[in-house]
């Protein structure tokens, strides 16, 4: 199999997703036979090319014209070269960037692509892939039906594999600008200013919920626990639709998929929108004032307590040592 | 101007969710449905551009779907749609099946915008929308968090990972919705009387001279299983203790 995996990186580092997606690929040519090379979209990507190439062999697409990744030509950009290189599965870990772009190559390869994989096998020769469905209370085994087949991956669910001693090659793709699409039209992105780690790449989170009155009571209470932990902070959709927590925090089906080591959850009461995006962590911990709440049965260690109580507590108790 | 607002039938969010002893399916009996969340959020979306617009707005909704979702298109009615179309479609559909009815659609409909879920909470796909739009060959603004209409289009907010992310996209164009697009509006009980008596429009998927072309295989499905199990700690000595000894996590 030939296999492609798209790199997404911020111009200047990869994702740590992208890695992810990498063994997922390494995985499967190892099964099928074959190669499995990576494509770098962007606009003065050399460093980031690099940093590719120690894990793959590298095409390199740069152009003024990609300098923000919009659908429209990215997805135009990766179907072409798939359909020059004849790759067989298109690759990329599964955030809003692919499946904002990935999902629009998709349409122009033929339709057969599978969201949030975690997990793969042969069955008879045939690649099936695991995928959760109804926000993960059901995991589906699926098989891809057309050519290519394009796959979006959980990083959680994949190791990423060690770096090459010697750099594998690059190369570059040439594109004919003018022949790309442009009706979408890139204004601007306002970044988070945090200071702490994304919530998808950390290896403690430390998560709020309805509990938590306002955004001084977060900052004092998840941010300063997460701080102690040297913790990503996350939250419940509660805290987000509240304008407590920001928008890019939301841990759940329509938010981040997190599997860090430890997962904190203080005052959330355990929807199923949220476990679909926590259930895979490592340890869980729920605090939480209702003895019955369901997040309960989802936790490794429970602790049956008011968070504006405990929290300091334990925030004093960790500094203390 | 039109807007084109595809909505899904889903199985209510807050139901447990059974797979069939062939492990094919899901168990639906009993099961009640909604529209799919995203879906109502766009359909509250299209409600609002037109209150605010200056121009005249057409909502149409359309489901595509067997019998059963009619009642889901009296919903989108009594909300407040002008029209809904059913297209009538017995067989499995996935997302690249739903783009290309869709892409019929809107050859016949011709909206000047396609508002709809970024995801069905169903099959958890997130593709419909990109695929239709890369079918339509317009432009499209997935993860919609605000809209507004600009002299070049449509300026989108788009919620991402790494924060809020604007473009602008020329018109047509197909827009997913995000949860904080808006709150959808509960119908009114006469307005829910009101969309009881209007006629949802019927078409075969058949007319379109289209076959479903399978493209994703469900060949098993099985439920979670939880195998955590609780330790109630009785304080933060303890829970620190665990943490550090037992999980050694810190
Ligand atoms: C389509 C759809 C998608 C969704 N996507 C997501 C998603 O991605 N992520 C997500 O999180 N949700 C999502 N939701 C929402 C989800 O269903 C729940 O409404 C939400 O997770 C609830 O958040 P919460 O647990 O913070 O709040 P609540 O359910 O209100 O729970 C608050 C908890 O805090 C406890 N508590 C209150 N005060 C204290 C105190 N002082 N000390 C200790 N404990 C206290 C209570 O006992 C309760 O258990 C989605 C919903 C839908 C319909
Ligand atoms: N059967 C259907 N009928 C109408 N619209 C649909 C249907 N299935 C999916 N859609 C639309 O496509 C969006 C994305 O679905 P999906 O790609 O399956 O996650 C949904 O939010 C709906 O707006």
């Amino acid at each position: 199999m030939h296999i492609l995996v798209v790199a997404e990186h911020d111009g200047t580092t990869i994702r740590p997703g992208t890695l992810s997606a990498v063994g997922f690929a390494n995985s499967i040519a190892e099964k099928t036979g074959g190669k499995v090379e990576s494509l770098v979209l962007g606009h003065d990507i050399d460093s980031v090319v690099r940093e590719m190439a120690r894990y793959t062999p590298v095409l390199g697409c740069d152009s003024s014209a990609l300098a923000n990744p919009v659908a429209d030509r990215y997805a135009k950009v990766i179907a072409d070269v798939a359909s020059e290189r004849h790759d067989d599965l298109i690759v990329a870990a599964s955030t809003t960037y692919a499946k904002d772009i990935l999902g629009r190559a998709g349409g122009l390869l033929g339709g057969a692509m599978a969201s949030e994989v975690v997990g793969h096998e042969l069955r008879e020769g045939q690649l099936v892939f695991q995928r959760p469905m109804f926000a993960g209370a059901i995991t589906a085994t699926v098989a891809l039906l057309g050519h290519p087949q394009i796959v979006t991956i959980r990083a959680a669910a994949y190791e990423a594999p060690r770096p090459a001693d010697t750099a594998f090659d690059t190369s570059t793709v040439d594109i004919d600008e003018s022949s790309l699409p442009n009706h979408i039209c890139f204004e601007q992105v306002e970044s988070k200013s945090s200071d702490r780690p994304d919530v998808t790449e950390a290896r403690i989170v430390v998560s709020g919920g309805r509990a938590i009155k306002n955004s001084e009571d977060f900052e004092r209470l998840v941010g300063k626990l997460a701080d102690q932990l040297g913790a990503a902070t996350g939250s419940s959709r509660a805290l987000v639709d509240a304008g407590i927590a920001s928008n890019e925090l939301q841990v759940g089906q329509t938010g981040k998929i997190v599997a860090p080591d430890l997962y904190i959850a203080l005052g959330i009461s355990g929807a199923v929108q949220h476990l679909a995006g926590m259930k895979n962590s490592k340890v869980i911990v729920a605090i939480n004032n209702d003895p019955d709440a369901p997040i309960f049965d989802t936790a490794d260690y429970g602790l049956v307590a008011d968070v504006y109580e405990i929290v300091p507590q334990l925030i004093e108790k960790i500094h203390a040592g | 101007m039109k807007i084109l607002v595809p909505t899904k039938r889903v199985p209510d969010t807050d139901q447990k969710i059974r797979v069939r002893d062939d492990g094919k399916g899901i168990v639906e009996d009993d099961l009640p449905f909604v529209i799919n969340p995203f879906d109502a959020i766009a359909v509250e979306e299209a409600l609002r551009i037109r209150e605010n617009s200056s121009e005249e707005v057409e909502v149409v909704v359309v489901g595509i779907g067997s019998d059963d979702y009619e009642s889901e298109l009296r919903t989108s009615l009594a909300m407040g749609a002008d029209r809904a179309i059913l297209v009538e479609c017995s067989e499995e559909l996935d997302p690249w099946n739903v783009a290309r009815i869709l892409q019929e659609m809107v050859q016949r409909e011709k909206p000047k915008l396609v508002l709809m879920g970024k995801q069905a909470v169903d099959d958890d796909a997130n593709q419909a929308g990109q695929f239709l739009a890369a079918l339509l060959d317009w432009p499209q603004a997935t993860f919609a968090s605000k809209l507004e209409f600009v002299e070049q289009g449509l300026r989108v907010s788009r919620e991402t990972d790494v924060g809020i992310e604007v473009v602008v996209v020329g018109l047509p164009a197909v827009v997913t919705s995000d949860l904080r697009l808006n709150e959808p509006r509960y119908a009114s009980l006469p307005s829910i009387l009101k969309a009881r008596k209007k006629t949802i429009e019927r078409i075969a998927f058949e007319q379109f001279g289209l076959a479903i072309e399978p493209r994703i295989q469900v060949l098993q499905m099985e439920v979670g299983t939880n195998t955590r199990n609780c330790i109630r700690v009785n304080d933060i000595d303890e829970l620190l203790e665990r943490l550090r000894d037992e999980a050694k996590v810190i």
